[in-house]
């Protein structure tokens, strides 16, 4: 039995974003993060391991430097990180993305009792769409917004949640559940964790591991094999500068109120 | 599947709307994207087709409704494996009918089921998907006009578009909000996206649209054995959600509030009921679990544009301006005069909110008076 985890690097969007003058991240000068609603499908795959002793999997697809995440993932007490890195793999859309993850995923090995997770969403992109792809790939049921996960033999019960309540959903493995930040609370790195991260493997792929996957093929990956391009992107100009009003008394409060009746806000 | 995408993209016309409906209850925002789709297939001089899938007798029940805010056709599938959603289900009789039917446009609801829903049927359908649009055009005249209202790219390059265009042009904030794309899906049909709820505006009710909408009822091959998983209960929180879309007045409160938060919650209450308004909140107060996530404001909470918007212990980061920034009228209190949320509020008052907001109760309740 394994838990298989896809995990993303990602640019830290909650702090400085800083937009280059052509309209395009400056990624350069961003801290790189793991995504958060990861690191709850993370959790929610080490939890498996902790109940039934089973394996755990991270894989990223992304540049390079993307194996110092994987080496806090098997610090965080992972068992093994694939890296998918190839340039032919750059510029996917969510389609080929999960074209590729799939691949990825059967590459490790999908069996019987096996659980995919992925997080909800990664907070660059915000589209939530790689996860059920994926599921789709590789014509497993998923479950998305978990936010509680029991297994019994092959059998997963999963709450999962709406906007407006949740439904409690039930499906046989292998199945690919995503994860929401409600469902667990994120373990750190443990000291024992960090000192056998190196001795961990961690297996790259590149073009060549996959390409003999149908789900491999120019057309269906990268930048060209992405149904969907970018046509235009661009900043939201700055709305003007309101004005700061003066102190912090009763007499600013009245003039914030003098200006909320003649707008007849009030 | 692959046949299906090798086909001529003039083959495919019209622009189909997801119906979402829940336990018999059509999702409100399903209409804002019926209202959309008509102004999008006025455009493109085509039809909106509804496509409304439940139990038995959920089309006698929604489908004039639908045809009321601009639909001309709603495709009906009732079924008793219809009748609570399950991605399996839906996503195969959605698939099966864009299969047959060839739309050109396909929109969904950016709700937790559209979001699990889409990329499903846009995976099965080898097409392109765009996740949580807030602009759809396809027009390049009206898509152009919205270039020069709402981004900083410069004339030239926006009068340069191609005016043949037909694509549809769909745009979506990225990164928190800080950056804006659209995207386009030339290749492959149906072009299909996810909405945000509570963005697009809805239509007016039109009596006569509603008497005059065409409804098909679809012959679906659906059987128990296509569906992997089961559920087992469906529940409603019984808790009230706040409506933070609906409201004309929304008073947030953030991590300003942490020396103490249920005084914080309490002004924020207060200054909100002399409005008649809600109380939202920031990532902060939903993570640090002094709301409910329903009050969540920002690019991973809603979206809001209410009349007056009062920001108070809320530094501004980019993922909430992009949930607010669109307000009409913007209030901040902050004790930091470089605070972010200064570059988006109107009127700003540096200053500790637990004195503030008492003073401007006090002088809201006055002016009432005065009027």
């Amino acid at each position: 039995m394994k838990a298989i985890v896809c995990v993303k690097q990602v640019p830290d969007t909650s702090g400085k974003v800083a937009v280059n003058p052509d309209g395009t991240l400056n990624r350069a000068s961003m801290e790189t993060i793991t995504n958060p609603d990861d690191l709850n499908a993370v959790e929610a795959a080490l939890q498996l391991k902790d109940a039934t002793g089973c394996k755990v999997v991270v894989i990223t697809m992304g540049p390079a430097p993307a194996e110092g995440m994987l080496r806090e993932l098997l610090a965080r007490g992972a068992d093994e990180a694939v890296l998918v890195s190839a340039r032919e793999f750059g510029g996917s859309d969510t389609f080929a993305t999960s074209q590729i993850l799939a691949a990825a995923v059967k590459k490790v090995g999908l069996e019987d009792d096996d659980i995919v997770f992925c997080g909800r969403q990664a907070i660059d992109g915000d589209t939530a769409q790689v996860g059920s792809q994926i599921a789709e790939k590789l014509g497993i049921p998923q479950i998305s917004y978990a936010a509680d996960i029991k297994k019994e033999g092959n059998t997963v019960t999963v709450k999962r949640m709406l906007e407006d309540g949740y439904m409690t959903i039930q499906c046989k493995t292998p199945c690919l559940l995503t994860c929401i930040k409600e469902l667990n609370a994120p373990r750190y790195m443990s000291l024992g964790g960090i000192m056998d991260c190196y001795s961990k493997p961690v297996e790259v792929y590149d073009y060549n591991t996959l390409k003999d996957d149908p789900l491999i093929d120019p057309t269906t990956i990268g930048l060209k094999g992405s149904p969907t391009n970018i046509f235009k992107s661009f900043t939201p100009p700055q709305k003007g500068k309101g004005r700061m009003l003066e102190g912090a008394d009763k007499n600013t409060c009245a003039e914030l109120a003098a200006e909320l009746l003649k707008k007849h806000i009030i | 599947m692959a046949d299906f995408n090798n086909t001529n993209l003039a083959d495919f016309s019209g622009v189909w709307v997801f119906c979402e409906q829940r336990q018999g209850k059509l999702q409100p925002t399903v209409l804002e994207l019926i209202s959309e789709a008509r102004k999008l297939a006025d455009d493109m001089g085509t039809e909106v087709c509804g496509l409304l899938l439940g139990g038995k007798g959920v089309g006698d029940a929604m489908a004039k409704e639908l045809g009321a805010y601009g639909a001309d056709k709603v495709l009906v599938a009732e079924d008793d494996l219809l009748e609570t959603y399950t991605t399996d289900a839906y996503a195969k009789v959605i698939c099966d009918t864009v299969i047959a039917k060839k739309p050109e446009i396909l929109l969904i609801a950016a709700t937790n089921i559209g979001r699990d829903l889409g990329p499903r049927c846009a995976a099965r359908l080898h097409t392109g998907l765009t996740a949580d649009c807030t602009h759809l055009d396809v027009d390049v005249e009206k898509y152009a006009a919205f270039l020069k209202e709402a981004s900083t790219l410069p004339e030239a390059q926006i009068d340069a578009l191609d005016r043949a265009d037909r694509n549809l042009k769909m745009t979506r904030p990225a990164f928190g909000g800080h950056l804006m794309a659209t995207i386009i899906c030339p290749r492959f049909r149906p072009q299909m996206a996810t909405v945000r709820p509570g963005v697009l505006k809805k239509g007016e009710y039109n009596e006569a649209k509603a008497n005059a909408v065409q409804i098909e009822k679809l012959d679906i091959a659906l059987t128990a054995d296509d569906i992997e998983t089961k559920v087992l209960e469906v529940v409603k929180e019984a808790k009230e959600l706040v409506d933070l879309t609906g409201a004309d007045v929304v008073v947030s409160v953030g991590r300003g509030i942490s020396k103490d938060v249920e005084t914080g919650i309490k002004l924020a209450e207060e200054l909100a009921a002399e409005f008649g308004g809600v109380v939202g909140g920031s990532r902060a107060a939903i993570d640090s679990g002094w709301l409910t996530a329903d009050h969540q404001v920002g690019q991973t909470g809603k979206t809001v544009h209410p009349k007056l918007y009062v920001a108070l212990g809320i530094s501004g980061a980019i993922q909430h301006k992009a949930g607010m920034q669109d307000s009409e009228c913007i209030v901040a209190v902050n004790k930091s005069d470089s605070a972010p949320i200064f570059d988006v509020a109107d009127y700003g008052i540096c200053g500790d909110l637990f004195k503030v907001v008492p003073m401007m109760i006090d002088a809201i309740r006055a002016a009432k008076a005065s009027k």
